[in-house]
């Protein structure tokens, strides 16, 4: 007897399954804007690369009759691919099946794929668009999100996880995400919240859209919550593809080296800052004028705008900026700031990736609302994270560098490595104004023209401290140097830095303020 | 760049952007004792004062609903209820004011 049989009964079923929630739901789906689960899944990976598995999975549920539905894959779409020849695990929740709720065996189609990402070191991807919990399943579903959350923070800091957020993502699903490295999120489509407007209306009367209490510039610009942030669903594909290419594949590697490239010549690193340091200019010129081929890849640009954050390359090597933006705030460090900042230095020590400090910036924003916001704790979260990581760690003082800010981004006692300084780098206790108030306030006080003194003083006191010497003559400062120097001293200092060791107490982890 | 303000950090003033979060920000205000807010959204059940009324410290001044949890009302020190911000039956944010007292 020929095998045809069975091959092609096999083939009927496949192709049953590949329907998902058949045509009408993929119709909705489509006309939401929204591409299906297996289209995503293929658009972000490379060309015929995706293999599923758990295709013919099938809930268990008996109530409220559910055992008389069938629900294709139940739901979510699981399997292995690659991305730029490099192998990833994948899931993506499909709308187009019980609107992708979260069930039993949906959960544990995830949590296969999870222990596989972790166990063979690669990626994991996950692409969220669920109503939620699968509500007739109970503590089933909820079990299944416990599950799910547990795996994220066991792989956190071994693979990289990758939340792509391309419908609604509500309830306890919301905190898959926000346990892992980056979040996607794409404008009208994503959407993240606790409790939706309908409940929110129910309890308090206020009326307010998905997209205003959680939809995609909200989470880019208030909470902090996503890290990526693109017009349409293609474009968070290349978002997602170019990050991978910043980033190794698990902790125990290094990202993959490029072909080193110059800078391109249109960024002149000595016209881009201004000599007064009370006059702003954008920092991301600076990094794109000593990063390989002026390619930075920021992240979380529309959050926290006071701090940028991102990946660029050195000599081919992948780096992770963080640096003040004076542009904005004039760069001063905040509780949001500081969550930022911190957050990419564990990613960056995690990952075996260099980080870059450029430092501009006149201390903590001063006022009730940061103090009572926790700008105490959220503030230390800098320092921890600086203090923690065993990655090169290189700063670079342009201009400002006064008090408390000085210490937290990366300072000689944060145990840099290396601490540049520019010609032009103001290293002191606090701006020459507050501190000549202070140091000289009887002299300004009694003098008979008091706002001449006071002039006179803070000239004085910037002639002495405005200066990067003070600190260099400490060896708080390796050495000053010309901004055209910059990114030689930074090419070579990544270098020589290639095979640090630096050992941290032994223990099972710390108590970070988090 | 666009927008550049002025900036007072300690004493020197910057020229830069500012956030829409930080424009936004609340001015802080000295919480006045007399004034009773809301420290939780949700529904006003029952009222059991009326305005005018003596109360004394820790008598229940009315029951606030939230999160399918009861939550009494009570009178912070002995006085007499000014105003009565609020109905029975009304949903109340966080934050809002209740009652004055004298």
């Amino acid at each position: 007897m020929s095998l045809k049989r069975n091959i092609l009964d096999l083939r009927k079923r496949k192709e049953k399954v590949l329907q998902g929630g058949g045509e009408k739901a993929i119709q909705k789906q489509v006309a939401m804007g929204k591409l299906t689960a297996r289209e995503r899944v293929t658009s972000i990976l490379d060309e015929d690369s995706f293999h599923e598995y758990d295709l013919f999975v099938e809930h268990e549920a008996r109530d409220f009759g559910m055992e008389k539905k069938q629900l294709h894959g139940d739901g979510v779409i699981i399997g292995t691919g690659t991305i730029y020849g490099e192998p990833v695990c994948i899931f993506a929740q499909d709308f187009t099946v019980a609107g992708g709720s979260l069930g039993l065996m949906h959960a544990r189609k995830i949590t296969k794929i999870m222990d596989h990402a972790l166990k063979m070191r690669v990626p994991l991807i996950g692409i969220n668009d669920s109503g939620g919990a699968r509500i007739q399943e109970g503590v089933n579903s909820l079990a299944g999100y416990g599950e799910i959350f547990f795996r994220n923070t066991l792989a956190s800091g071994v693979i990289p996880q990758l939340s792509v957020i391309l419908g609604p993502c509500a309830g306890g699903a919301v905190y898959s995400p926000a346990l892992t490295d980056f979040v996607f999120v794409v404008e009208n489509i994503s959407k993240m919240f606790i409790t939706g407007p309908e409940v929110i209306k129910t309890v308090l009367g206020e009326e307010i859209s998905m997209e205003e209490l959680g939809g995609a510039r909200v989470h880019s610009e208030i909470t902090g919550n996503a890290h990526f942030y693109a017009q349409s669903e293609y474009e968070c594909f290349e978002q997602i593809k170019k990050l991978l290419t910043f980033i190794p594949w698990h902790n125990g590697k290094k990202a993959k080296a490029f072909p080193p490239k110059p800078p391109k010549p249109e960024y002149k690193i000595e016209e881009i800052v201004p000599a007064d340091p009370t006059q702003p200019y954008d920092i991301r010129n600076v990094i794109k004028a000593i990063s390989d081929d002026s390619d930075f890849f920021e992240i979380m640009e529309n959050f926290a705008k006071n701090i940028v954050i991102g990946f660029g390359r050195m000599n081919g090597e992948t780096v992770g900026f963080v640096a003040n933006q004076p542009m904005v705030l004039a760069g001063v460090l905040d509780c949001d700031s500081s969550d930022k900042a911190a957050r990419f230095i564990r990613y960056c020590d995690s990952f075996n990736i260099p980080i870059v400090t450029l430092e501009d910036m006149p201390g903590y924003l001063p006022g009730v609302d940061q103090e009572h916001m926790g700008v105490i704790r959220h503030g230390a979260k800098i320092l921890y994270a600086y203090s923690e990581a065993t990655v090169p760690k290189i700063t670079v003082i342009i201009r400002k560098a006064y008090g408390g800010g000085y210490i937290a981004m990366n300072s000689r006692h944060m145990k840099a490595d290396f601490m540049f300084a520019w010609p032009t780098a103001e290293i002191a206790v606090m701006g020459p104004e507050g501190a000549a108030n202070i140091i000289f306030r009887k002299e300004i006080m009694n003098a008979e023209d008091p706002e001449a003194m006071r002039k006179e003083k803070v000239a004085e006191y910037k002639e002495k401290f405005a200066n990067p010497y003070v600190a260099a003559a400490k060896g708080y400062i390796d050495t000053v140097i010309e901004p055209e120097e910059t990114r030689n001293m930074l090419l070579h200092s990544i270098e020589v830095s290639n095979n640090k060791v630096d050992r941290r107490p032994e223990k099972k982890h710390g108590i970070p303020p988090f | 760049m666009e927008n550049l303000k002025e900036f007072n950090v300690d004493g020197t003033v910057y020229k830069t952007e500012v956030t829409k979060k930080f424009e936004n920000r609340k001015a802080w205000e000295r919480p006045n004792p007399k004034h009773l807010k809301s420290f939780i959204p949700g529904t006003i059940v029952e009222i059991f004062v009326k305005e005018g009324q003596e109360v004394k410290a820790g008598e229940s001044l009315m029951i606030l609903e939230a999160m399918k949890m009861k939550n009494q009302i009570e009178m912070p020190f002995d006085g007499v209820i000014k105003k009565i911000h609020v109905e029975e039956g009304v949903k109340v944010p966080n934050k809002m004011l209740m009652v004055e007292i004298e």
